[in-house]
């Protein structure tokens, strides 16, 4: 009956992580920042450049992006619209057809306006750097987090070769217990060097991640700033509201 | 009689009386409509969800200004409210949350009623209004999930929809009749649309007027449970009474700017909630050949989804889908015939005996259970508590005609305390 009793209430405790979507892959954390421009600014760039071949962000315009990262119209016409059909105003689209991009790549490239959302960043951030070498993959790659992508790893210029030399799924690598992070030696080895070290590739992809963070929920950055104001008028409302409800309410007993 | 009340008096508002009560009206409703002084913090959350509905129904009318009710456009449109148009996506997380919030009011407000016999004669019908209020808000609820179009609203439907299929002989039909298709398609999107923002407003705010109407028709109850009726001054006022306004209507202010604080808290910083009031996989468009690889309807739903989980097994040659949809039905209509299920002499909980105290406690926490379960893949461990809690939320109703007639209260009080 105890035993019975444990196992139930221990039945329940998986409950906190599923709302995050739960599942058994390690994930690198990270922590989008809304505030740092230049690193979104850096991500839009990465953006329109790697990822804009093959997926849209359809939901999202040049124009909002231009006006939430600080970018003049200028420079957002002449280094990040490449398409000429595209205009400053217009919603991030691509020129891939769907029905041509599941022929080439089994499916077709997700929109990923929402990828952030749908995902977690932390799932993003993750899976940009979890491309490892797979010869038995059409691409020559396969990823940790989504085994058996259709995508190739596109950013192998910047980041290199990368090996897998044990599962970061199920290695129990040495963790700080103060940061959660991971020290040591992590699966994935860059056997052969792109333009970028390690750590610059790390400090890309948090960038990328940050973009499609900002891109999933672009109303964050007015919410955030409109947030204290109303809650400070709530506040006082408050104040008022029980002060004048003490004060008619002082004759009843 | 409100009818001959306030005539011929001069001015404007007398010219507006000799054709219409509004005065009448005014008085009966809240200047003279006297409630009990010892109102406590579960009072407050009746006007609260009059509140939210007032938010879920101009929301939604701003809303529905931009939504595109098809499924090519049902997505895309939702993202345009939330992107394009200016502070649409406050409007439609102040509805998102607001739907969650509403649930959350009700449940307290419905709680409260368990708690002090405000069920008990002579309200059986303000209950009974309250609870076609509930069924009409689930509906409602549920129709609306079905419109941003995503996976889990297309796969929440599909599986609620798929329901109808377990019952014998018409099932089949009756599915395909409500879904208009033979799958969940952008016509089921467009009759959702239709009962969600026309026929279930109209539906909910009828039966809010009537819920009222019962009310102030035998007066509130309190926490002490006794009639305040009882003792009145000479002019007919209960002694125990306080007038509604300006009394209660200022009281009830400070508890709009207290649910406000907390109602406007998660709108601006986390109006997913960490997944519970927008679920991740609802950000990724209806995909009727793509199924998500964990189904659980919104939080609200989840204690009579986990009651349906729960029935694994066949019984009297019924099988175990069709009798579970029989339990998570009976587990609603059950709470209808509430008000003749409880024999006790008294009201409200202060003066029960201790196995009532006990049952509610048990009742509650095993709700709570079950909808944390509803949220859960299942497991052989989670789904043996949910039968437990699924055994103990009825229990707490068909044992209630025993327990509360045969165990002893306490006295109540002549007036009321504080």
């Amino acid at each position: 009956m105890k035993k019975q009793l444990i196992a139930l209430i221990l039945a329940l405790i998986p409950f906190t992580a599923l709302a995050a979507g739960g599942g058994n892959v390690h994930l690198d954390k990270m922590e989008p920042d809304l505030y740092d421009k230049a690193s979104l600014q850096r991500g839009a760039q990465l953006f329109v450049n790697y990822c804009m071949g093959c997926h849209s962000a359809q939901f999202q315009r040049f124009a909002r992006t231009a006006e939430d990262l600080g970018i003049p119209q200028d420079v957002i016409e002449q280094n990040l619209i490449f398409s000429s059909s595209l205009k400053y105003n217009d919603q991030m689209r691509i020129a891939m057809e769907k029905e041509d991009a599941a022929v080439w790549f089994g499916a077709a490239p997700p929109d990923l306006s929402l990828e952030a959302r749908l995902r977690g960043t932390d799932w993003i951030y993750t899976y940009l750097r979890g491309f490892y070498v797979d010869e038995s993959r059409p691409w020559g790659v396969n990823n940790t987090v989504f085994p058996d992508v259709g995508m190739p790893n596109v950013l192998a210029s910047l980041q290199g070769v990368q090996e897998k030399v044990c599962d970061p799924n199920t290695h129990n690598a040495e963790v700080d217990p103060l940061t959660g992070k991971q020290v040591g030696d992590s699966c994935l080895k860059i056997t052969k060097e792109g333009s970028m070290s390690k750590v610059e590739f790390d400090r890309a992809m948090y960038d990328l991640t940050n973009f499609l963070a900002y891109v999933g929920e672009p109303s964050k950055l007015q919410s955030n700033a409109m947030a204290p104001w109303v809650l400070a008028f709530i506040v006082l409302l408050g104040i008022l509201a029980y002060l004048l409800k003490k004060e008619y309410w002082r004759d009843i007993h | 009689m409100a009818g001959s009340r306030n005539k011929g008096n001069p001015g404007l508002m007398g010219w507006i009386d000799d054709r219409f009560p509004a005065t009448a009206m005014w008085e009966d409703h809240l200047s003279k409509y006297y409630a009990p002084k010892n109102f406590n913090f579960w009072y407050f959350f009746g006007s609260l969800a009059l509140l939210v509905l007032v938010n879920q129904i101009l929301t939604g009318i701003w809303l529905t200004m931009s939504f595109n009710p098809s499924a090519e456009g049902a997505f895309a449109s939702v993202e345009y409210i939330m992107r394009d148009v200016e502070y649409g996506w406050l409007l439609r997380y102040m509805h998102s949350t607001g739907a969650s919030a509403f649930f959350v009011v009700v449940y307290l407000h419905m709680f409260r009623g368990l708690m002090y016999g405000s069920y008990k004669a002579p309200r059986e019908l303000i209950w009974i209004f309250g609870m076609a209020i509930y069924l009409a808000l689930m509906a409602e609820a549920f129709m609306g999930y079905l419109l941003p179009w995503g996976q889990m609203s297309y796969w929440g439907a599909q599986v609620i929809i798929s329901l109808f299929t377990a019952i014998p002989v018409i099932g089949a039909d009756l599915a395909q009749w409500v879904r208009g298709d033979f799958l969940i398609s952008g016509i089921t999107l467009n009759r959702f649309f239709a009962l969600h923002v026309i026929a279930l407003p109209i539906v909910l705010l009828a039966l809010v007027v009537l819920h009222i109407i019962a009310l102030h028709e035998v007066g509130s109850n309190n926490p002490d449970g006794n009639d305040i009726k009882k003792y009145k001054d000479e002019n007919g006022i209960p002694l125990d009474g306080i007038p509604f306004h300006p009394y209660y209507t200022l009281k009830d202010i400070v508890g709009v700017a207290v649910f406000l604080f907390v109602f406007c808290a998660i709108i601006f910083y986390a109006p997913a909630m960490g997944g519970y009031f927008l679920e991740p996989p609802n950000f990724e468009p209806a995909n009727a050949l793509k199924t998500p690889a964990h189904i659980a309807p919104v939080w609200y739903f989840t204690p009579f989804y986990a009651m349906l989980r729960a029935i694994n097994f066949s019984l009297f040659g019924l099988d175990a889908k069709f009798l579970g949809v029989i339990v998570m039905g009976a587990a609603i209509a059950i709470l209808f015939v509430l008000p003749w299920l409880d024999k006790s002499p008294v009201r409200s909980m202060r003066y029960k005996g201790m196995i009532s105290k006990l049952f509610l406690v048990a009742f509650a926490i095993s709700f709570v259970i079950l909808g944390v379960l509803g949220a859960l893949p299942s497991t052989p461990g989670r789904t043996l508590l949910a039968q437990v809690t699924t055994a103990i939320y009825f229990l707490y109703f068909i044992l209630m005609p025993w327990y509360t007639k045969f165990e002893s209260t306490k006295p109540v009080p002549e007036r009321v305390t504080g």
